[in-house]
């Protein structure tokens, strides 16, 4: 094994911490599920449905986490071209978008159950979706360039000014409409606080794995992409 | 400094010299603006009654949607004749070339815009002009422009050049348009600094952070 | 006209230097470990099928591609913090004449004094279009001229600002023998004066006339460097034969 070939072995490494990864993302999420399930008592006004709260809230965060990350790593692409800064981007990016649509349905099923609409223009909401719309044109300008390094160097400059205009949207939409509608933290039992922090961990680990995952199928592409320059040669 | 400032204005004359001579961009903004608020006048039923609560969201949406056409166009045409490179071969660094393209932008959306207010005087009969529109339109203009012309530059060099440009303006530009809105509906109310103070350090704080963030990303967007 | 006074004097160090280029687009190689060294007050003809990176190289010495490998200098000054500087130095007529169709000669030219502040604009301007055979079409809008006379704008255009380096893309494409003419005393005068030029070519004897050295890229790769005197038509023709064999 070790004599066949360099590129085997090196497939080996992060095939393995990503199983490992994996292996903890799954197990995470089997006590995740009894948590939300069976161990958290109902919740007295809202019922049964409040329970969804324990899958929105964890995803919209990590979704928000997502862009923090592309935010970082666009600017640790920028200052050091190395390519794997920039698949970590790309690869947070559609991640974080894949959990913030999650989020976003799953908060319009929980909002027409309990408040009898599918939407409202809050702040947090308005914020979120103004978020998905953003990295929806990020991962379009990445479809769309020519080549490789200018979708690395485009992704990277809408990634860092999308991430700085988040605040700014935020605090927009928070003068316009001041009432906080969705405020549950703080009314929340020692059991609802605990299942939430868990459940947040437990899709932080399915982030990593799934990003991990991704961005090693870029890896693949641009060496795809390189072998096929070696070889026309 | 003077290096930066001489290919700054450079580019800027040069823009405004072939705006002059063609017009182009020029009649292209203006009629679509009227356009915008000919349609708006229709959809929202406008009468003297709800034209206060609807006439500063027409204006900045007639506003916003002839601003992404007039800042495609200024990438659009260097592009398709290679001219842009000319720009890139110019002795300074390359957020002078910004620098120049964005001024000619904002030169000609706050012509646009100052044409559209006895416009709107005309059709709804709403008097937009006060020093406070005055300056919710620069603070405004200024943040379109700011982030635009990164975006036209990436957006010019794809595929999709038209249609990219709106997708990735119109979500960042989200909080300069309520803004906007917001600040030219509280001048209409005639409530002086109080009532625009918050949306004004809201749209300062915008162009602030974007025009020194495209300067510094624009390099990264014409390299080859 | 003492051709001498178009250029400025000669500067220590060298003009060119290449080390290492590599430039990749997707799934092609552009250019591949490219080293090239120009001293000051050489025209260099750069020969090569199509395909060869002819373009790609003199992009980047034009410091409009940036290569993912090796390093540019131009007149001393490498790209990064000092471009502007290196900009300064260099004059490049691509395949597009960079003209605004709907300006003049003149007006174009002013453009581009502007950008690179040309003391006393307006007679350097009257100068170089002369120098091209276009004062009689100095007024008329661009998009009335041909695009030869397009081209001896734009090579009226790389030579305003006096670059000390001088890059030039196939220059000869639509020109004609006028023209052509035109071409080989200016670069020749360049070159004379102590600037440098490096201009691509498909013409093997129009390079073995005009320059003093003789460079050929292949696949990307730089194959031959050799002064003119060490160059014959016979073996330029077989190694770019050779190519054109192997691609069969």
């Amino acid at each position: 094994m070790a004599s066949t070939a360099m590129p085997a072995t090196k497939a080996a490494g992060p095939g393995g911490w990503r199983l490992a990864v994996l292996a903890v993302a799954g197990a995470m999420m089997l006590v995740n599920l009894w948590l939300i399930f069976a161990y958290v008592p109902t919740e007295v006004s809202m019922g049964v449905v409040q329970r969804i709260f324990y899958f929105h809230v964890p995803t919209v965060e990590i979704g928000f986490v997502a862009f923090f990350v592309v935010f970082v790593a666009s600017i640790w692409y920028l200052v050091s071209r190395k390519p794997s800064a920039d698949r970590l981007a790309q690869a947070a990016a559609e991640i974080g978008t894949m959990f913030l649509t999650v989020a976003i349905i799953m908060g319009a099923i929980w909002a027409k159950k309990a408040w009898g609409t599918w939407w409202i223009w809050d702040n947090k909401l308005t914020t979120t979706f103004v978020l998905w719309l953003i990295y929806a044109g990020y991962l379009m300008v990445r479809a769309y360039a020519p080549t490789r390094a200018q979708a690395a160097r485009w992704g990277a400059i809408i990634g860092i000014i999308s991430f700085l205009d988040v605040p700014i949207v935020y605090a927009a939409s928070s003068i316009l409409h001041p009432a906080e509608t969705l405020t549950t933290e703080g009314g929340l039992e020692p059991a609802m606080r605990l299942a939430h922090w868990f459940s947040f961990f437990a899709f932080g680990v399915l982030f990593v794995y799934m990003t991990m995952l991704r961005s090693g199928q870029h890896h693949d592409e641009e060496r795809i992409d390189e072998l096929r320059r070696t070889t026309i040669e | 400094m003077s290096r930066y400032l001489r290919v700054v204005l450079a580019i800027y004359r040069k823009d405004a010299q072939l705006e002059a001579r063609t017009r182009e961009t020029f009649t292209a903004m203006a009629v679509f603006a009227i356009a915008v608020a000919l349609i708006f006048n229709f959809a929202f039923q406008v009468n003297p009654r709800n034209v206060a609560l609807v006439g500063p969201g027409i204006a900045w949406a007639a506003f916003t949607f002839t601003g992404v056409i007039g800042i495609n166009r200024a990438f659009i045409f260097e592009k398709d004749r290679g001219t842009l490179e000319g720009l890139l071969l110019a002795p300074a660094g390359r957020e002078a070339v910004y620098g120049g393209k964005l001024l000619g932008t904002l030169t000609l959306m706050l012509i646009v815009e100052a044409l559209m207010v006895p416009v709107f005087l005309v059709f709804y009969d709403i008097a937009l002009l006060s020093w406070w529109f005055v300056g919710t339109a620069v603070l405004a203009t200024v943040g379109f422009a700011a982030v635009g012309t990164v975006f036209a530059a990436i957006a010019v060099h794809t595929r999709a050049r038209e249609v990219l440009l709106p997708l990735l303006f119109l979500p960042i530009v989200m909080p300069v348009v309520v803004a906007a809105v917001s600040s030219t509906a509280s001048a209409l109310a005639g409530e002086g600094w109080s009532g625009v103070a918050r949306w004004f350090s809201l749209m300062v704080a915008f162009d602030v952070v974007f025009l020194v963030v495209s300067s510094l990303a624009f390099e990264f967007v014409v390299e080859e | 006209m003492d051709r001498r006074q178009e250029t400025r004097p000669a500067q220590p160090g060298l003009a060119i230097e290449v080390a290492g280029l590599t430039k990749i687009f997707g799934r092609t190689t552009a250019l591949r470990n490219i080293s090239l060294q120009v001293p000051w007050g050489v025209a260099v003809a750069l020969l090569g099928p199509n395909g060869a990176g002819k373009s790609t190289l003199l992009r980047a010495i034009a410091m409009l591609a940036r290569p993912d490998e090796g390093t540019v200098r131009v007149a001393g000054v490498t790209r990064g913090h000092d471009a502007a500087r290196a900009r300064a130095a260099l004059g490049y007529v691509g395949h597009q004449p960079l003209l605004y169709d709907d300006l003049t000669p003149e007006e174009n030219l002013r453009f581009y004094a502007r950008l690179h502040d040309v003391r006393d604009a307006g007679a350097r301007i009257r100068q170089v279009l002369a120098d091209v055979g276009m004062s009689h079409r100095a007024t008329s809008r661009v998009r009335t001229l041909s695009n030869g006379m397009q081209k001896r704008i734009a090579i009226a255009r790389a030579l305003l600002h006096r670059p000390a380096v001088l890059l030039l893309d196939e220059p000869e494409t639509g020109l004609d023998q006028e023209g052509l003419a035109l071409l080989g005393r200016i670069v020749r005068g360049v070159a004379d004066g102590g600037a440098t030029v490096l201009f691509s070519t498909h013409d093997i004897e129009r390079a073995l006339a005009l320059a003093d050295r003789v460079a050929l890229l292949r696949g990307g790769r730089l194959v031959l460097d050799a002064s003119r005197a060490a160059a014959d038509a016979a073996s330029l023709r077989a190694l770019l034969a050779d190519e054109a064999e192997a691609r069969r």
